[in-house]
């Protein structure tokens, strides 16, 4: 293999497992900078992953390709449908944060397996999704020589409107009134509440969007790598991206490099056997590389980093 | 005529059973400065916090421009042309000056960016005008205290503010700063803004107000006009009686020892912090111990509370050896110690008056039955003491952390006294609280020391440490240089003492300065 079909290959193999933490990640980040800690992604990528592959299953014979990109919307509504749970417990009930989380991730795994044994006649999983995502060159921009083809020959399309939207999300994030106002009741709600500022009604969006981009990337995750929906669709890539929005500090653009980072780690197992002097190493130590460098990234990270000032406190208005 | 601006009419204002605001009346003219003169806890807060949309009042109404408004939120007042500049700062230390100042009024283009260049012009015009110096570009984290409290004071101009309120502004302000206010009131006011500031200095007061509106015990007592009125006037109608400035002493007769340290010695990190100290306090007496911060006072304190281990040397109270015993240890043998810190060290916020109370006695009885807390005995013991040293609270459930300063040092004061000790350490008791908790606390470290206790007193402040004390010892580098009698000496020479400079010394510089 020539060294441009190895890093092709490479790219995009990380690409399409990075895609589903992008997303995850900026929903992270949006609900956190709002000032509600979000350790209840997996949850709600899990919900994305069940409810489009569903989807897919059901609709693909009749739409075709089509399918799989409504699916990828059908798991952004859910999951943001899913995270109003998480809204409502924190923001109206004022329970506590990491709790609500974990109760999402305990909730997600067994109503969506408990389901998917009553709709498939009592299996633990859904048959294969016969029209994924899969990768696809980009016509125009594959004639860019050499670059053209590392970057944008058999590759994931939604990953790279993943990084776009990190994109815009930056823009967004520190040039419009509107994420203005979510970062101030991130950062201190009774300042922002003097100035007129809806501390919940922002909050809520901060988890509405964290359960949208959640649910799309739970969806991301099924429509182009498991192609399938079971209990191990989702496993640990919710805290993953957890780890790359604290690793990016809370920032898209840093969430997004830091998820492509991950998504690197997560391919490792597939293309651990292309890269010269490293084929001969025993594969297990491919698949649990992603855990181990999440783990040590965060020990390493998550005291430093500096997150938003009230993350994770509940505003309380004095009557 | 010039125009009322704000009318406050009859206003009410109940949490529960507590009466904060009882039938309060105000009025508030253009280009006037008003004071709202009280102590802690007298309701001027939460009469602002009323007038700001920030709180309902019970019953009573408000004028506006002569016409009856209700401000049920902040917004209201906002549009009102109300502004309000919190005690403690409503900014966020993440973002920009200029991006709070703008929070929630930003200029935006009709997808929601923010016009920055065209804000930023409009404030730095309002800057010029005003003559607030402000950098839009540093993170408020970054700033002054003065800064910060010009960002604030903009903030309420950026919204078009005609009434600007101002809570306890000075509290947190060097000298200068405060200094700077003060024209900045000023010349607020000849641009036809209305102002009203909390506070509880009399002497800002008389730099600046125009009015005066007194309020004790959630009353309005009478509102003068500031040139009229005498810095004592006002005090004792703040407090609502004659402060007594001299304090009854009897005189003390050399009694009974009670602390004896001997050839003291505290390490830290190798260095020594309090080196070969002695220090005698005896029965009916206050030692007052003065010196600039960070000389040995904190290592000593947390020594003679057992808080922490001494290197060398002893220290007996009573006869009985104590050091590196533990603190509990001390606690039985009568020490009573009110500290610097009262919210980190003195309480813990979040449990109640009640429970603050029974801190020192809860682990025996009759506070304590087997491991059981008895609390009908802790509250009505607790009952007791909020009533005896005046303690001002809804009721003793309460956590102490919603009480005003003043009133969390008197359930200190009133924990560490009400079981008797023989010896108390106090270090700097009046700390941040107003003129009648100061008066109220030097009251009873004077009681005790009549009834024959020995009062070890450590404060930054001379006035206070001269006032109170029968000696005066001043420590320096960790080690006493000298006893000074507090009815001769100079507050010029104590602070030359305090420097650094033995007393021989410290006479030559004084004789050679008068000269």
């Amino acid at each position: 293999m020539s060294l441009t079909t190895i890093l092709m290959t490479i790219i995009s193999t990380t690409l399409v497992y990075s895609a589903p933490l992008i997303f995850t990640a900026l929903g992270g980040t949006f609900s956190e900078r709002s000032g509600v800690i979000n350790v209840g992604l997996e949850g709600m990528m899990i919900v994305g992953a069940f409810c489009s592959t569903i989807f897919t299953l059901n609709l693909a014979p009749r739409l075709g390709i089509l399918a799989a990109w409504l699916a990828l919307l059908i798991g952004g509504i859910c999951g943001c449908l899913f995270s109003l749970l998480h809204a409502v417990a924190t923001i109206n009930l004022r329970a506590d944060h990491i709790i609500s989380g974990a109760v999402l991730n305990m909730i997600a795994p067994a109503v969506c397996v408990f389901l998917t044994r009553i709709f498939y006649n009592g299996k633990g999983q859904t048959p294969v999704i016969n029209q994924g995502l899969g990768t696809s060159t980009i016509n125009g921009l594959k004639q860019i020589p050499i670059l053209g083809k590392i970057l944008f020959t058999q590759t994931s399309i939604i990953a790279w409107i993943a990084i776009i939207i990190a994109v815009i999300c930056w823009y967004v994030l520190y040039r419009t009134a509107f994420v203005l106002h979510l970062r101030s009741v991130g950062e201190n709600p009774a300042a922002a509440d003097t100035l007129g500022i809806n501390v919940d009604y922002y909050r809520y969006w901060g988890v509405l969007l964290s359960g949208f981009l959640g649910g799309l990337g739970g969806a991301v995750m099924a429509q182009s790598i498991t192609l399938n929906f079971s209990v191990s669709t989702i496993s640990g890539q919710g805290f993953m991206a957890l780890a790359a929005m604290i690793f990016g500090k809370w920032d898209p653009i840093g969430s997004m490099a830091a998820a492509v980072f991950f998504g690197l780690a997560q391919s490792l197992p597939i293309i651990g056997a292309y890269i010269p002097g490293l084929s001969h190493i025993n594969s297990v130590w491919f698949q649990v590389a992603p855990y181990l460098i999440t783990v040590i990234v965060l020990a390493i990270f998550f005291g430093r980093s500096v997150g938003p000032a009230a993350d994770g406190k509940n505003y309380i208005k004095s009557k | 005529m010039v125009q009322t601006v704000v009318e406050m009419q009859h206003i009410t204002k109940k949490f529960g059973n507590l009466i904060a605001n009882n039938d309060v009346s105000l009025k508030v003219h253009q280009g006037e400065i008003l004071a709202l003169l009280g102590e802690n806890g007298a309701g001027k807060s939460t009469l602002m916090s009323i007038l700001s949309g920030l709180l309902q009042p019970t019953s009573g109404k408000i004028l506006i421009n002569d016409r009856i408004v209700s401000i049920k939120d902040p917004q209201t007042a906002k549009a009102l042309g109300i502004g309000m500049v919190h005690q403690h700062f409503m900014l966020i230390p993440a973002f920009s000056v200029l991006e709070n100042i703008i929070l929630g009024d930003e200029p935006h283009n009709y997808l929601g960016k923010i016009k920055y260049i065209q804000a930023k012009q409009i404030i730095k015009q309002m800057a010029q005008r005003y003559h607030l110096q402000l950098d839009l570009d540093a993170k408020v984290a970054d700033i002054s205290v003065g800064m910060q409290q010009r960002v604030e004071i903009m903030k309420a101009l950026y919204r078009k503010a005609d009434v600007l309120i101002f809570d306890e502004p000075t509290a947190a302000l060097t000298p200068q700063e405060i200094k700077e206010l003060m024209q900045t009131f000023r010349i607020l006011a000849s641009e036809n803004k209305a102002i009203i500031f909390i506070t509880h200095k009399i002497k800002e007061i008389k730099e600046v107000a125009d009015y005066c509106t007194i309020i004790r015990s959630g009353k309005v007592i009478e509102t003068v006009k500031v040139s009229q009125a005498g810095e004592e006037q006002l005090a004792e109608m703040m407090v609502g009686r004659k402060l007594q400035n001299n304090v009854q002493k009897q005189p003390v007769k050399q009694q009974k020892l009670i602390l004896n340290v001997k050839q003291l010695t505290v390490q830290n990190n190798g260095r020594s912090k309090i080196l070969n100290l002695n220090l005698q306090v005896h029965q009916g007496e206050i030692v007052g111990l003065a010196g600039v911060d960070g000389n040995g006072q904190e290592e000593l304190l947390a020594a003679l509370t057992g808080m922490n281990k001494v290197t060398s040397g002893s220290i007996q109270l009573n006869g009985q050896e104590l050091a590196n015993q533990s603190v509990r240890k001390f606690v039985e043998s009568k020490v009573g110690y009110v500290p610097e810190d009262r919210q980190a060290e003195g309480l813990i916020l979040s449990m109640s008056v009640a429970e603050n109370l029974a801190l020192k006695e809860y682990y025996h009885a009759p506070m304590n039955h087997r491991g059981i807390l008895n609390y009908k005995y802790i509250n009505s013991f607790a009952q007791n003491l909020v009533k005896n040293y005046g303690i001002r609270t809804q009721n003793v459930y309460e956590t102490v952390a919603s009480l005003s300063g003043g009133n969390q040092q008197k359930v200190i004061i009133a924990r560490e006294i009400q079981n008797n000790p023989d010896l108390l350490i106090a270090a700097n008791p009046t700390r941040g609280v107003d003129v009648g908790a100061i008066e109220y606390i030097h009251r009873k470290i004077i009681q005790e020391r009549n009834q024959g206790k020995g009062i070890l007193l450590v404060s930054f402040e001379l006035d206070e440490i001269l006032k109170l004390s029968d000696r005066v010892m001043v420590i320096h580098d960790g080690q006493i240089i000298g006893e000074v009698d507090p009815k001769t000496i100079t507050a010029q020479k104590l602070g030359l003492m305090m420097a650094g400079k033995k007393i021989g010394s410290v006479q030559q510089e004084v004789t050679k300065s008068e000269l």
